[in-house]
């Protein structure tokens, strides 16, 4: 296909950046903000680009490039998107993008700060457009790191020191891997056994992963250790304690970056890798990941009630959103899976630009504490828009993407799992009662003359809040450009397949 | 009927004509004009390299003396490796060596006379041989450890080191007598075979003891108590070729050993489980007690215990005698040893730099070294990681190896304990990045990097992270090495 290196573009262009920005002079901030930004603005242009030159009535996946890599074991460095990462790419570059100018005020260690960023970026990138899990693997691990030296100096000291709340994300996150090591090692092993059946040499490519049968006692096991693995990055009841105190310690473009896509590489790698290639293990723990996630919704909806800073609000309601997405994952059928991808994009625009907005909040006022703040839209009447949309999007307001993704999941969810759907629904009145307090207690109420000197967002900071609350109204309101796509890989990635399979023996199934 | 033909022992010749040549050489021109020295070792050893790179694709390989000793691309792969090794010491002890008190002349015809010494363990299938070639490069280290003569802490390390490395060469001694006495040979091949499939307590022994005598060289766990002050004590360039060097040998003549040890049934059954608890030992007590070191170079000597319970995974892959098997296993050494090598370097020629800039190098010496000197910081973060196992670095790669292929043969309980174990290093390797990065460093010195040493870091950082990203034309080699092996 001519079309080929555009992906690959897409990928190489944070890094080229990043190795501009390397010989860059320490002291020209301006000129290295202004490279980060174009550098990612290049990547959200290819991949708006790519997400409306997708054929959907072919699906699939397009754009596909594969070099054969590491021969002796079987690696491709293998990129394409569907209908199902291709959401997810143009969410990576939204808020990557969105990330710089959420940003631009930072003067301590520019230059390292940007070139991390980037870094970070392009792993996330890589691993939703990768089709191999090696290559899937390494840009996950990538990301690791660099969040965890941007915590420990950009980060704020709160409830946790930064340097806890760093170390406890990355112990989180790379303990979760080592057991997903275990399992991707466990899953190429056998293919490869039956590949050598076959005669053909070993191989990652999740397409040819997924069309080998494996044994059902083994697909437990590692779907099991894909699960935990997955689940502590998705953040999943009782591994997301990392989740809250990783965001509050973060810098505003982290807790964006981590809250609005990394962690969807969890629920992305329980579609892709779970219930794609191991179905037989996704029926096994489907009740299982059920239960969890209601008490993700409920539990974590409860706990946000209770939060006196802004970020630990964000935090907990993130892990309580990402309990609809698990649940979605568990009803195993196609409406659901749909509605959970949709989420997963619904939810980053909205997690992202939550998190500028405080970002900016906490920068101007220097508190996020709530009972601090008030009456700030007497003097921030823009931060303020911005902010409530943010949160009329998390209650799942009509109008926003994030209720036609509610509705899409609940509506999937209903027809396996009547009692689950109900439970997941009540979530959403918590949800709505710590929005609204939030967004009463810190934006509106008599105007308090300590905050009059505060500036409104302007010039560059605008930047976060007209992307973001352009595209959860666009999406929104024309929710076809979404769910075409979304449907159109839900169907032809083989997933449909699959779920009919599965999901016939699942209905009466459970409970 | 002696069918010896120089021309492949080359490489050996030419080191201990070098070695000897620069000796003699430092002894005639007056002590102020020595640092002339430092560009001829550079040349020769660069030299020297080349050629080992030729003989590797190039040459048969061939074996002398009725098999004594061996000459195939397994030897050549390690000779690659040692003379790498010695290359990088070289080039980042080039300012360190100026503040030796006294004898800078003969330190590099040393570092070379050790390089020979590993180079015959790697080539050895004689037992004796291979002790010879231990015992040049363990006298060496002696000398070496103890350069810093007016000072107390390297003393020590070189009189603890004596003594241990004795009693473990005995040991080892006793190893191969036991063995001589059952089979009456020392040569490899002709041991295997004699010892069949008759297990008595004695093999038994005699497997223990030639462990025990190895597991000193490569540091496992109960082993290992030397490691740490030596490390600790040694020029920081001199604990590096330590780390990298001798363990690799160790490593090198344990390969052999054990493969041909595997046609015996009762050596591979013995030897397998042995190693397989000493490996999962090493990785979980080596990693553990690296998290609460505070000096770098005791930490990175804890570290390298974990790493040889992590190679020795790769070993205990080598369990059933069909060629495929063999070759996981030990490609997966022999890459994990080559990376190591580039990983451990990066990490002690900033170790180095920053000793002989502030005088110490506990941890917090480190402090804000990504203001005060953004390459060493770079580097030192890049090759901790690649020893944690991130990607894209290489060890990413060579862990992979590593634990697939001994999944492969059924241990997924092995290969789990290394991948937990490899993630919770990831902890203590953190604390260094995070001395260098949290803090400016107020008060500390700016200490940039120039001439060799910026070469050398440079050097180890791109290779890391090439090998990480493109790891095939390694991989190649070592299967290729590994392949030669089981001919």
């Amino acid at each position: 296909m001519s079309n080929s290196f555009i992906l690959l573009m897409t990928l190489l262009a944070p890094v080229l950046a990043l190795f501009i920005i390397v010989f860059i002079p320490r002291e020209e901030t301006k000129m290295i903000k202004i490279v980060a930004a174009i550098g990612t603005f290049a990547a959200l242009a290819l991949s708006v680009f790519l997400f409306f030159a997708y054929d959907k009535s072919v699906g699939g996946l397009q754009f596909t490039m594969t070099i054969p890599w590491i021969r002796d074991i079987g690696v491709n460095l293998g990129l394409g998107v569907d209908g199902i990462s291709l959401p997810m790419l143009l969410l990576t570059n939204l808020i990557g993008f969105t990330a710089v100018y959420s940003s631009w005020n930072i003067d301590k260690r520019v230059k390292d700060f940007f070139v991390l960023l980037l870094i970070l970026i392009t792993g996330v990138m890589g691993t939703f457009i990768a089709t191999d899990l090696f290559i899937f693997f390494l840009c996950y691990e990538i990301v690791v790191i660099p969040i965890y030296i941007m915590v420990i100096i950009w980060g704020s000291t709160k409830r946790v020191s930064k340097e806890y709340a760093g170390m406890k994300l990355t112990i989180y996150l790379l303990i979760g891997s080592a057991f997903m090591l275990v399992a991707m090692v466990a899953l190429y092993l056998n293919a490869s056994h039956q590949l050598a059946v076959l005669g053909q040499g070993p191989t990652f490519m999740f397409a040819e992963l997924a069309q080998l049968q494996y044994d059902p006692s083994f697909q437990i096991i590692v779907f099991g250790l894909f699960l935990f693995g997955f689940g502590s990055l998705i953040s999943m009841f009782p591994f997301h304690s990392w989740s809250p105190d990783g965001y509050a310690g973060a810098p505003t473009a982290v807790s964006m970056i981590h809250a609005g896509v990394l962690k969807k590489i969890g629920g992305y790698g329980l579609i892709r890798l779970g219930v794609l290639v191991l179905p037989l293990g996704g029926r096994f723990w489907a009740p299982i990941i059920a239960v969890l996630a209601i008490i993700n919704i409920l539990y974590a909806a409860f706990i946000a009630m209770a939060q006196k800073d802004l970020k630990y609000v964000v935090g907990y309601s993130s892990v309580s959103h990402m309990g609809n997405v698990l649940l979605a994952i568990a009803a195993l059928n196609i409406t659901s899976i749909n509605g959970a991808v949709a989420m997963m994009f619904a939810h980053g625009v909205m997690a992202a630009l939550f998190f500028s907005m405080i970002g900016f909040i906490y920068e101007k006022t220097h508190t996020r504490n709530i009972g601090d703040l008030g009456g700030l839209a007497h003097q921030m009447p823009r931060l303020a828009t911005g902010f409530m949309i943010a949160g009329m999007a998390g209650l799942g307001l009509p109008g926003t993407v994030n209720f036609i993704a509610e509705f899409t999941i609940f509506n999937g969810v209903a027809k396996v799992m009547p009692v689950q759907a109900i439970l997941g629904i009540v979530g959403i009145i918590f949800t709505a009662v710590y929005t609204l307090r939030v967004i009463a207690n810190v934006l509106f109420g008599p105007r308090r003359a300590e905050w009059d000197h505060l500036k409104d967002i302007r010039g560059p900071e605008l930047v976060p809040v007209v992307v973001l609350v352009f595209v959860i109204f666009a999406t929104g309101i024309f929710p076809n450009t979404l769910f075409h796509l979304i449907d159109s890989g839900v169907y032809t990635s083989g997933l449909a397949k699959v779920l009919e399979t599965v999901g016939q023996a699942t209905i009466g199934g459970l409970f | 009927m002696m069918n010896l033909n120089f021309a492949l022992l080359t490489p050996e010749i030419i080191m201990a004509v070098l070695s000897l040549g620069l000796l003699v050489i430092g002894l005639l021109i007056p002590p102020g004009e020595r640092k002339g020295m430092f560009p001829l070792t550079v040349f020769a050893l660069l030299g020297t390299l080349a050629y080992t790179f030729y003989d590797f694709f190039f040459i048969q390989r061939g074996a002398f003396l009725q098999g004594m000793y061996m000459h195939d691309q397994f030897a050549v792969y390690f000779k690659i490796l040692f003379l790498t090794g010695a290359l990088l010491v070289v080039l980042s002890s080039k300012d360190y060596v100026s503040t030796f008190p006294a004898h800078r002349g003969e330190f590099y015809p040393l570092i070379m006379a050790a390089t020979l010494g590993m180079m015959i363990m790697a080539g050895a299938s004689d037992l004796i041989t291979m002790y010879v070639g231990l015992e040049l490069m363990t006298i060496t280290f002696f000398v070496l450890v103890a350069y810093r003569t007016n000072d107390g802490k390297a003393s020590e390390a070189a009189i603890k080191y004596l003594v241990l490395s004795s009693a473990s060469s005995a040991i080892l001694l006793y190893g191969i007598s036991l063995i001589y006495g059952l089979t009456g040979s020392t040569q490899m091949f002709m041991i295997a075979q004699a010892l069949g499939t008759v297990q008595s307590p004695v093999t038994v022994l005699a497997v223990v003891f030639l462990l025990a005598g190895f597991g000193f060289k490569i540091s496992l766990i109960p082993f290992h108590l030397w490691a740490p002050d030596i490390y600790e004590g040694a020029p920081t360039p001199v604990t590096a070729f330590l780390a990298v060097g001798s363990k690799a040998a160790g490593f090198a003549a344990l390969i052999r050993f054990y493969l041909l040890m595997m046609y015996s049934q009762t050596f591979a059954q013995t030897g397998q489980t042995l190693l397989l608890i000493l490996a999962a030992i090493t990785m979980i007590v080596g990693n553990l007690t690296a998290i609460p070191q505070t000096n770098i170079k005791r930490m990175l000597a804890y570290s390298s215990i974990a790493q040889a319970g992590y190679m020795l995974i790769g070993v205990i892959a080598v369990s059933t005698p069909s060629v495929s098997n063999f070759i996981g296993g030990i490609k997966a050494v022999l890459f994990y040893a080559m990376i190591y090598v580039f990983a451990n370097m990066g990490a002690f020629a900033v170790a180095t730099h920053v000793e002989q800039a502030q005088g110490s190098c506990d941890i917090k010496d480190f402090a804000g070294l990504s203001k005060r000197s953004p390459l060493a910081a770079v580097v030192m973060t890049a090759s901790v990681l690649s020893l944690a196992g991130i990607p894209p670095l290489a060890g990413f790669v060579g862990k992979f190896y590593l634990f697939s292929a001994v999944m492969d043969q059924g241990y997924v309980w092995i290969a789990y304990v290394g991948f937990v174990m490899s993630m919770i290093s990831v902890y203590y390797y953190l604390g260094v990045v995070k001395a260098m990065f949290r803090t400016e460093g107020e008060g500390l010195p700016n200490i940039p990097v120039h001439g060799a040493t910026k070469f050398t870091i440079l050097f180890t950082f791109i290779t890391t992270l090439v090998l990480g990203i493109y790891p095939t034309p390694l991989a190649q080699m070592a299967i290729s090495a590994a392949t030669s092996l089981v001919k």
